[in-house]
């Protein structure tokens, strides 16, 4: 198993490499000069060939992938040019928010997705099953801002129970935080619970329909044990895959959530960044959504040997 | 219990009216960027700054120039240099005193420092003298006369050198300027805290204690925001927002006209696409387009007649509007002759129009209308940093874009008209156009620059290099506590006698 | 020996064909019939729609559900019913071929990297892990500034976003498979390796990948409206629900109905297609009569 971690590790920095000159490459190849987009208005030619002198922009671009690899090899990630902060800061202000923004979308939906996908398959074809089918599915269809706004318009204004957006650090207040996190872990929690929903259900079926199910069940073994005992191990699968991928995208993929609340999280920036032409940011952001994603997935293999040991092969 | 806990909730109202009186909580549209007067770019940057760090001038409703840390300022009689009185006693936040000498260093610091977004503003600037503490002269190469309504936003600010020279580029991080508020602390997305500065020169005009700027970039949230009561403030309230809101009792609304406009920039020379689009082989043919345009429906259906239509760089309720050439009324008649005219029947064109929900309205309205004089207009939504750059190369016919507006109208005209202007991506040239804008820097008498202003616009209105549709309201929503707001064309948000009653 | 064959081939003749079997279950065919009814409406748009999709009429802007127009008017004063119905065309391809695209790409990949394991399925798994973390957004604009505004390149690109999920889905559901006794018995039998993978592993794959591509349908008739914003897909004033949700957003207080019928097509739309998931699955169930 050691092993195992150890070898992956070691090949996860190819790929971590190879992403950041991918997206160097494609960021380069984009249209829009980042010393124009940072003049804005202000379009003074003289400015933007300073502007682009300072940032290095005149420099083909190997060299400027090279500067850049540079300094992350001495622990620098750069700057941005658009807010004038080092990339190290901002990322180190913003994950903390949007790791517990995610993880707690990630909780909201494991509690009430996969129960609801359990108590569905097995009420299979009863009012409860259609009536979860139809509460997960429109939590997938219906768009984030709407579910944002409406949450909003309810429980801030009209019955003022939680602050419409805003965002408290869990070390100044650890119930105000939870407070301005609890709606948008909800809204975007609802994609999410979908897809475990839908994902456990399935599954679950597939597994209460097995041969050593009904041999259980035959020898006499009460429901519930069955369920959980050695339907859900097996259902669990296709639930650890995506969750992984979910816990990823939910922590670069929040724009529309964070700034409905106005939460300051990782996926406003980035979409800033990438719109504002601020490699440095992006840059930055995707070296720890790749770390990211590459350690989740590795979590989803683990979790599927543990699960299932003959799956190491 | 409960006759315990009624007299406590009374109370905490009490307390909690109490506190909103020391600390005004203002709902910003965006997160402002650096916070340096020499390198800051935004308009939502200026709304702290106005706060924090004074200017040589400002304006006031009707654009007039006004003292602010400059007492009095006096023109040489060539135009070419003017003198200001500096405001005695005044200090910075480190308590360093704000004289001439602390003038010359922020001019100098905005023309020089490394990737100065002020420089451009005032580049026509040579030399920056200290004649005496209290008297600066500031020379110039040739007579610029919009450089005093530089001197009313950020070229104008006047930074604590000492500080200034301390922090170097990272000035931003904490700026130490002569304002009625010092900065306290800032977390990126969140909030700006500024606290009162009780050695300010006109410090009895501020009653708080304390501004908190939360950037909430959702209009609908925002207002949500100021109506649970979270915000005392907002601006930039939409204008979908707006009939909603002056129904509303628990919140007050304010609204200006604005400095700036939103137009359709033609390709008339830029590269290929300057040859080959059809609008810019006639001038008849963009006559048509112009004609064609019902601009008081535009500002009806997507603005509720809240914005003003307009045909100049400034809105006609500027000073500076040229009365003798009107709006033009939507005549589509008369568009299709003047196609007929040119020899064209259904120009195709393609609009390019940069990502926003409310630019794509104005453009499929526009598009509906022109389509009645035989026009075939096309949309093209692009991501915005890339349209800038496409315009620049001119890969484009027509370019639907906004401009926030400058105090003096050269700010809002010149770099889009001259023939080597940075901003004029259809490459319009006209040597009438040229000289009447020499005219028009080289005075300071108003008179004198309203004919070269007349002159241009009669020369625009025939050739047509630019459809100006609409000038954009500020609108501002608050708690009907709050009073003394002055709304000020440029969409400030002016502190001084502003309280919580 | 013989026995048993002969009832087993016996069982599988008595044994409805998939689309008998399918249209007994209730669910399925609600399923089926709406997606149906969907399509045709998408189909004969021209003849259904009361008005033409893009004429504006500005005395009728952001007007309720009334008798003229059933279900009220949009911003710039058009009819919302023949958007939502011209809307349907967009939206339906965006969100079916889009995820087929993502199938047919993702599915045998995963099978590939699940099944050979080894050096093949590190190498895909690290390339899927590269993929996931490369930002949507930067891939859309250089997608809308070198193809140009078009559909087919919008679903290309939603279907690419897509692709990954699927490759690690059924890797994950591939690599549980196999180790199961009668896999490895066909193995220890000397089966053909592309027999294995079709008759037995195959089936056990389709569960999750009908579950998860009648999700990603909603998913993408989303995504269609992001791209639609950032250049890349269909082009205003042609509609399709997901940016009429997107403009919507703006009245979400003053005009409500603007983002109901939309965001209702979308929801209906899924729904169906989950039914309709549902009912396949179970059909293709060996297990199930």
């Amino acid at each position: 198993m050691l092993t195992f971690i150890v070898r992956r590790i070691l090949i996860s920095i190819p790929t971590i490499v190879f992403v950041s000159i991918v997206v160097f490459g494609l960021q380069l190849l984009l249209p829009g000069d980042p010393a124009l987009a940072l003049a804005g208005e202000e379009r003074d030619p003289q400015l933007i060939a300073e502007l682009r002198r300072l940032y290095n922009l005149d420099q083909p671009i190997w060299r400027q992938y090279l500067i850049w690899v540079g300094n992350v090899l001495q622990g620098n990630l750069g700057e941005s040019i658009r807010l004038k902060m080092p990339v190290g800061d901002l990322v180190a202000a913003k994950l903390p928010v949007t790791m517990q923004l995610a993880s707690m979308a990630i909780l909201i939906a494991v509690c009430v997705g996969i129960p609801m996908g359990i108590v569905s398959a097995v009420k299979k074809e009863t009012y409860l099953d259609y009536g979860a089918n139809v509460v997960a599915l429109s939590g997938i269809s219906v768009p984030s801002f709407w579910l944002g706004i409406m949450m909003i318009m309810l429980f801030s204004v009209h019955l003022g129970w939680l602050p419409a957006s805003g965002f408290v650090k869990p070390s100044e207040s650890l119930s105000q935080n939870l407070k301005t996190m609890i709606m948008p872990a909800f809204v975007l929690s609802s994609v999410t619970t979908a897809i475990f929903m839908r994902h456990t259900r399935s599954a679950m079926l597939a597994v209460l329909r097995s041969d050593y199910v009904r041999t259980a069940r035959a020898k006499g073994l009460r429901e519930p044990r069955v369920v959980f005992r050695h339907a859900l191990r097996n259902a669990i699968i296709p639930v650890v895959t995506l969750g992984a991928i979910q816990l990823g995208e939910l922590m670069s993929g929040a724009v529309l959530t964070e700034q409905i609340f106005t939460i300051p999280g990782f996926g406003k920036l980035i979409v800033d960044a990438v719109f504002n032409r601020d490699y440095a940011v992006v840059q930055g952001v995707v070296l720890c959504t790749a770390t990211g994603f590459i350690f989740l997935n590795l979590c989803a293999d683990l979790i599927y040997f543990m699960v299932n040991p003959r799956m190491r092969g | 219990m409960k006759r315990v806990v009624l007299p406590l909730l009374a109370l905490s109202l009490m307390t909690s009216v109490a506190s909103a009186q020391q600390n005004l909580r203002i709902g910003l549209a965006e997160d402002p960027d650096i916070l340096d007067p020499t390198l800051a770019r935004t308009f939502v940057g200026r709304i702290v700054f106005m706060a924090m760090c004074d200017k040589l001038l400002d304006i006031d409703k009707d654009l007039k120039l006004v003292p602010q840390l400059a007492t009095e300022w006096s023109w040489s009689p060539d135009q070419t240099a003017v003198t200001f009185k500096i405001r005695p006693n005044v200090m910075f936040h480190d308590g360093e005193k704000m004289d001439a000498e602390a003038v010359r260093y922020s001019l100098d610091r905005h023309l020089n420092l490394q990737g100065s977004f002020r420089r451009s503003e005032i580049n026509v600037v040579k030399s920056i003298d200290v004649v005496d503490p209290t008297t600066v002269k500031v020379s110039m190469a040739t007579p610029f006369a919009p450089l005093l309504a530089q001197f009313t936003d950020r070229a104008g600010m006047v930074v604590s050198p000492k500080a200034a020279t301390a922090a170097g580029a990272n000035f931003g991080a904490k700026p130490i300027c002569a304002g009625p508020y010092k900065f306290v602390e800032r977390v990126q997305q969140d909030r700006i805290v500024v606290e009162k500065f009780k050695e300010h020169w006109n410090a009895s005009a501020y009653s708080f204690d304390r501004i908190t700027y939360l950037p909430i970039v959702d209009g609908t949230v925002r207002l949500a925001n100021l109506r649970s009561g979270q915000i005392d403030m907002l601006e930039r309230l939409q204008a979908s927002d707006v009939a909603e809101v002056k129904k509303d009792a628990r919140v007050k609304f304010a609204s200006l006209t604005g400095l700036g406009y939103a137009g359709i920039t033609i390709n008339v020379a830029n590269g290929d696409r300057g040859k080959t689009n059809v609008l810019a082989k006639d001038k008849r043919i963009r006559q048509a387009l112009e004609l064609s345009i019902d601009r008081d429906a535009i500002n009806q259906v997507v603005f509720n007649g809240e914005f003003n239509a307009g045909n100049q760089w400034v809105p006609p309720t500027n000073p500076w509007y040229v009365k003798s050439v009107a709006t033009p009324k939507r005549d589509v008649a008369k568009a299709k002759e003047l196609l007929k005219a040119a020899g064209v029947t259904n120009p195709s064109f393609t609009l390019m129009v940069p990502t926003g929900n409310e630019g794509q309205q104005v453009a499929q309205v526009i598009q509906s209308m022109v389509k009645e004089s035989g026009f075939d207009m096309k949309i093209q939504q692009v991501e915005f940093a890339t349209s800038l750059q496409t315009a620049q190369k001119g890969d484009f016919d027509a370019f639907q874009i906004g401009w926030s507006g400058r105090v003096d109208p050269d700010g809002n005209l010149t770099a889009f008209i001259a023939c080597d202007g940075g901003q004029n991506d259809g490459k319009y040239c006209s040597q009438d156009v040229e000289a009447a804008l020499k005219l028009t820097r080289s005075t300071s008498n108003f008179e004198q620059r309203a004919t070269a202003y007349e002159k241009i616009a009669k020369v625009h209105a025939d050739d047509v290099p630019r459809i100006y549709l609409y000038h954009p309201t500020w609108f501002w929503a608050m708690s009907p506590k709050l009073a003394g707001f002055q709304p000020v064309p440029d969409g400030m948000i002016r502190l001084n006698g502003m309280k919580m009653n | 020996m013989v026995a048993v064959t002969t009832t087993a081939t016996e069982d599988v003749l008595r044994r409805p064909s998939v689309f008998r079997r399918l249209m007994r279950r209730k669910g399925a065919v609600v399923g089926l019939c709406v997606v149906s009814i969907f399509v045709v409406i998408a189909i004969l748009a021209p003849w259904l729609a009361p008005y033409d999709p893009i004429a504006t009429n500005f005395l009728q802007v952001r007007k309720p559900p009334s008798a003229q127009h059933w279900m009220g008017t949009d911003e710039i004063g058009r009819d919302l019913m023949s958007r939502l119905i011209y809307g349907a065309r967009a939206s339906l391809q965006a969100g079916v071929i889009s995820v087929m695209i993502a199938v047919c790409f993702g599915v045998p990949l995963g099978l590939l990297s699940g099944y050979c394991k080894g050096w093949v399925d590190s190498l895909m798994m690290r390339i899927v892990d590269a993929f996931l973390a490369c930002p949507f957004l930067i891939l859309a604009i250089a997608m809308a500034a070198f193809l140009g505004p078009s559909l087919t390149n919008a679903m290309i690109a939603i279907g690419l976003t897509a692709m990954p999920i699927f490759v690690r889905l059924v890797r994950g559901q591939v690599l549980a498979v196999t180790v199961e006794d009668y896999v490895e018995a066909a193995r220890a039998l000397g089966n053909p390796h592309v027999r294995i993978a079709v008759r037995h592993v195959l089936p056990n794959i389709v569960a999750p990948v009908l579950v998860h591509s009648t999700l990603a349908i909603a998913q993408a008739t989303l995504a269609e409206a992001a791209l639609s914003f950032l250049g890349l897909g269909q082009q205003p004033p042609e509609p399709s629900w997901g940016s009429m949700l997107n403009v919507a957003r703006q009245f979400i207080s003053q005009a409500p109905w603007m983002s109901w019928w939309p965001g209702l097509a979308i929801a209906t739309v899924v729904l169906a297609f989950n039914l309709l998931g549902d009912g396949l699955r179970d059909a293709l169930d060996p297990k199930e009569t």
